[in-house]
C-alpha cells in the first residue's frame, strides 16, 4: 500500500541490512504529559517503530509490570480519547514513525468499532494488536478497520501450530507478531535457537515482517533476536523504568527512556554485522 | 438466532455464541488450547464410559441425588405457593460447585493434564476444585484475592488441608476478577501440562456450556422430582446468579416449558441506585471479559468496574453469557436481592426450616418471600438451595452486629 507507513519503515530497515526496533510503552503512563514527551523522544533515540499501550483496568496477559503501567495510566485519568488526542500531536511532529495501538477489546468496544476505526485513522494511527481479540471474534472490528487501510496485527505464538497457523494468517496485515513465550509479557526469555526456527517456520507461510516479543529486556537479548526476526518489541523492560522512575519522582523521564533505548537500537542495529564478524 | 431447531436449549452455535453473547475473546496462546478442550469434551460426551463415571461419581462421592425437599414451615410463613427447595447444599463440600469440579477433572485427565488450577472468590469453588484434586491425585493451585483471603480464612485453611496451593492475588481489586485474571496469566504460562477449571457457567467457550452441562444435573433431577411429587411441572424457578452456573443448572431442563416461569436472582449488594452491587444485568451493558461477551460493570471508557455483595460468591462484574443472551431473549425474568434483604432471607430459612444457607441461595430466598405471597396456594415454586451456609456465620454475625 503506498503511504503505508508500517510497510515503508519495515522496507527501509530491511534495505539497510538490519531488524526494526520496536518500543512499546503505556500511553498515559505515569501521566499524560510525561506519557507525550517519552513518545516524542522515541523516534531520535532509535525506535522504529512505536507501539502505544491502551489501559485497561484488566490486563490479562500482561505480567507485573505492565499491569502496573496499566494502573499508573489509569490513575492519572487515561481515557482511549485521550491516546487518540497524544497521537495526534505527536503526528504534528513526526508523520514518518509507524504506531500501533496495542491493547484488550472492551474499551474499544465501549467506544465502538467504527467510530475507533475513523477516529484512529484521523489520529495518524496505523494499526491495533487487540491481544484478547482472536481471528474468529474479529469481525466488529476488522472490517472497520480494515476499510480506513489500518492493520490489525495478528499474533502467532509457540503454541500455534501447523494446523492453527492458517487460520491466524488469514487476513493478517502489517506485520506478524511472534510472541515468543507462552506466558504473559515481561516472563522469562526465550532461547534464540527457539525464536531462530520459530521465525523460520513462519517465514515460509508468509511474507509478512516478523516482528518477536515478549521477554526481550536487555541490549543483548535484543541482539540475538535481530539477527533473525524481522523486528524486536521491548516492552516490559522500558515500563518497569518508567515505574522506577515515576516511584522516585523522577523529573527526566524521557531523557532516561531514551537512554535506555538508544542503547537498545544500538544493538538491534549492529547485531547482524557483530555477528558476521 | 442459535436455536434451529426452535428450541431454547440448542445453544451456543458452533463458535460458542448464545445470540450475541460468548464467544471465544483468549489471547492466541490459548486459542489451541480451549479448541483442543472443545473437541475433548465433545468426545468426551459422546463417550459412554465417561458418562457413566461421573455418574457413578455423583452419586457415590457427591450424594446424588439431592433432595427435593418441601419446605412446609417456610410455605406456611409466607402464605402462598408450595415452595420446595432444591436441597444442593447436602452435596459433598456443601454447594453446588462439586457438580461441576468433577465432570471437568475427568476431563483433564482424559487429556492427559497433570496440574490443576482455579479461581475463587468466596472459596467454594477452590475447596471444591481442591476436593476433587485431592481424590484424583493432581498437584493443585488456586488463585484468591487477597481480600477475599482476609474475608473467607475458614475455606483457605480446608484447601489447603486438602493439599492445594493458594496464592493470594494482590493486583487490581484483590478480588474475584483478578483471580480470575491471575489464572488466565497461569494457564498462558502453563499451557502444556495445566487445566483450568474454571468455576461459573463463563469464560471462553467451551467453558460456559460445559459447566451449564455439569450443572444440568440439578434441573434433570429436580424435574422428574417435581413430577413424582406433584405430577406436574413447578409454576415457577427461582435461584441466585453471580456468574450464574446454580441458576443455569437448574433453569436449562426448563427453559422449553413455556408455562414455567423462570426469575433469576442478581445481588444489588447496597441497591441498584448506589455503585455498590453486583447486578451485571441491571446495571451493567456489553461487553467482553475474561474470555467471552456477556454483560458487565463497566464505565463509560469500557473500563471494568467493581463489583459489591455481602456474599463473595457473587461479588463479580460479570455474568455468564447464556443468562446475558436469555435476559436478552426475554425468557428468564430477572430481578435483584439487597444485602439486607438477603439477610432477612438468610435468617427467615434458619427459623422457619432448620436450614442455614449460603449467602449467595439466600438472595433467592429472599425473593420467594417477595413473590410466593402473590401466588396461589396451589402453585408451585422450586427455588435452589446451591450452598450451605457455614462459611458465611462470620459475615452474618458482622452484618448483625453480633460479637462472637
Amino acid at each position: 500500500m503506498s503511504g503505508d507507513r508500517l510497510s515503508t519503515r519495515f522496507a527501509a530497515c530491511a534495505a539497510q541490512g538490519r531488524a526494526a526496533l520496536v518500543t512499546f510503552v503505556t500511553a498515559g503512563d505515569p501521566d499524560l504529559a510525561t506519557s507525550a514527551e517519552i513518545l516524542a523522544a522515541l523516534p531520535g533515540a532509535g525506535a522504529d517503530v512505536i507501539e502505544i499501550g491502551m489501559p485497561f483496568t484488566d490486563p490479562m496477559a500482561d505480567g507485573p509490570a505492565i499491569q502496573r503501567g496499566n494502573l499508573r495510566s489509569l490513575a492519572a485519568g487515561t481515557t482511549l480519547r485521550k491516546v487518540l488526542a497524544m497521537v495526534t500531536a505527536f503526528r504534528e511532529t513526526d508523520n514518518a514513525t509507524p504506531v500501533v495501538l496495542m491493547g484488550y477489546f472492551n474499551p474499544l468496544l465501549a467506544f465502538g468499532p467504527e467510530r475507533f476505526a475513523a477516529a484512529a485513522k484521523a489520529a495518524g494511527i496505523d494499526g491495533c494488536i487487540v491481544v484478547d481479540l482472536p481471528p474468529e471474534e474479529g469481525g466488529e472490528l476488522a472490517p472497520a478497520l480494515a476499510a480506513r487501510g489500518l492493520h490489525l496485527v495478528r499474533l502467532a505464538t509457540p503454541t500455534t501450530d501447523a494446523h492453527r497457523l492458517p487460520t491466524v494468517l488469514n487476513g493478517a496485515s502489517g506485520f506478524l507478531y511472534y510472541v515468543a513465550v507462552a506466558g504473559v509479557t515481561g516472563a522469562n526469555s526465550a532461547a534464540a535457537t527457539d525464536v531462530a526456527e520459530a521465525v523460520a517456520r513462519l517465514k515460509a507461510s508468509t511474507s509478512l515482517p516478523i516482528a518477536v516479543g515478549f521477554g526481550v529486556r536487555t541490549p543483548d537479548q535484543a541482539a540475538a533476536i535481530a539477527t533473525h526476526a524481522d523486528a524486536v518489541v521491548v516492552g516490559s523492560a522500558i515500563v518497569d523504568a518508567i515505574g522506577a522512575a515515576a516511584e522516585e519522582r523522577a523529573n527526566d523521564i524521557p531523557a532516561r527512556v531514551a537512554a535506555q533505548v538508544a542503547a537498545l537500537a544500538q544493538a538491534v542495529r549492529t547485531a547482524r554485522t557483530e555477528k558476521a564478524a | 438466532m442459535n436455536a434451529p431447531t426452535g428450541s431454547l436449549r440448542a445453544g451456543p452455535d458452533a463458535n460458542g455464541h448464545f445470540g450475541e453473547f460468548g464467544g471465544r475473546y483468549v489471547a492466541e496462546t490459548l486459542m489451541p488450547l480451549i479448541l483442543e478442550l472443545e473437541q475433548a469434551y465433545i468426545a468426551a460426551k459422546a463417550d459412554p464410559a465417561f458418562q457413566a463415571e461421573l455418574d457413578d461419581l455423583l452419586k457415590h462421592y457427591v450424594g446424588r441425588p439431592s433432595p427435593l425437599y418441601f419446605a412446609e414451615r417456610l410455605t406456611d410463613e409466607l402464605g402462598g405457593a408450595k415452595i420446595y427447595l432444591k436441597r444442593d447444599e447436602l452435596n459433598h463440600t456443601g454447594a453446588h460447585k462439586i457438580n461441576n469440579c468433577i465432570g471437568q477433572i475427568l476431563l483433564a485427565r482424559r487429556m492427559g493434564k497433570t496440574r490443576i488450577i482455579a479461581e475463587t472468590g468466596a472459596g467454594q469453588h477452590g475447596v471444591a476444585t481442591a476436593t476433587v484434586a485431592a481424590r484424583f491425585g493432581l498437584p493443585c493451585t488456586i488463585f484468591m484475592g487477597a481480600r477475599d483471603i482476609e474475608r473467607q480464612a475458614p475455606n483457605v485453611f480446608r484447601m489447603k488441608l486438602l493439599g492445594a496451593e493458594v496464592k493470594a492475588v494482590e493486583s487490581g481489586s484483590r478480588t474475584l476478577k483478578d483471580a480470575m485474571n491471575e489464572a488466565l496469566r497461569d494457564w498462558v504460562t502453563n499451557v502444556h501440562d495445566t487445566f483450568y477449571i474454571i468455576g461459573t457457567a463463563a469464560g471462553p467457550h467451551p467453558y460456559p456450556e460445559l459447566v451449564r452441562d455439569f450443572q444440568t444435573v440439578i434441573g434433570k433431577e429436580a424435574r422428574s422430582q417435581i413430577l413424582e411429587r406433584e405430577g406436574r411441572l413447578p409454576d415457577l424457578l427461582v435461584a441466585s446468579i453471580g456468574g450464574g452456573s446454580n441458576a443455569i443448572g437448574l433453569f436449562h431442563p426448563f427453559l422449553d416449558d413455556k408455562d414455567v416461569r423462570i426469575v433469576g436472582i442478581e445481588a444489588s449488594g447496597k441497591g441498584l441506585t448506589t455503585h455498590e452491587h453486583a447486578a451485571s444485568l441491571a446495571g451493567g451493558r456489553a461487553g467482553v471479559l475474561h474470555g467471552n461477551k456477556t454483560m458487565l460493570l463497566q464505565d463509560e471508557d469500557g473500563q471494568i468496574t467493581e463489583a459489591h455483595s455481602i456474599s463473595a460468591g457473587l461479588d463479580y462484574p460479570g455474568i455468564g453469557p447464556e443468562h446475558a443472551w436469555l435476559h436478552a431473549i426475554g425468557r428468564v425474568e430477572y430481578q435483584s436481592a439487597t444485602d439486607t434483604e438477603a439477610l432477612e432471607g438468610f435468617q427467615l430459612l434458619c427459623r422457619t426450616e432448620g436450614i442455614i444457607p449460603a449467602l449467595e441461595p439466600a438472595h433467592a430466598i429472599a425473593a420467594v418471600a417477595r413473590i410466593a405471597p402473590t401466588m396461589a396456594k396451589d402453585q408451585i415454586i422450586i427455588a435452589n438451595l446451591c450452598g450451605r451456609g457455614d462459611k458465611d456465620i462470620f459475615t452474618v454475625a458482622a452484618a448483625l452486629g453480633v460479637t462472637m
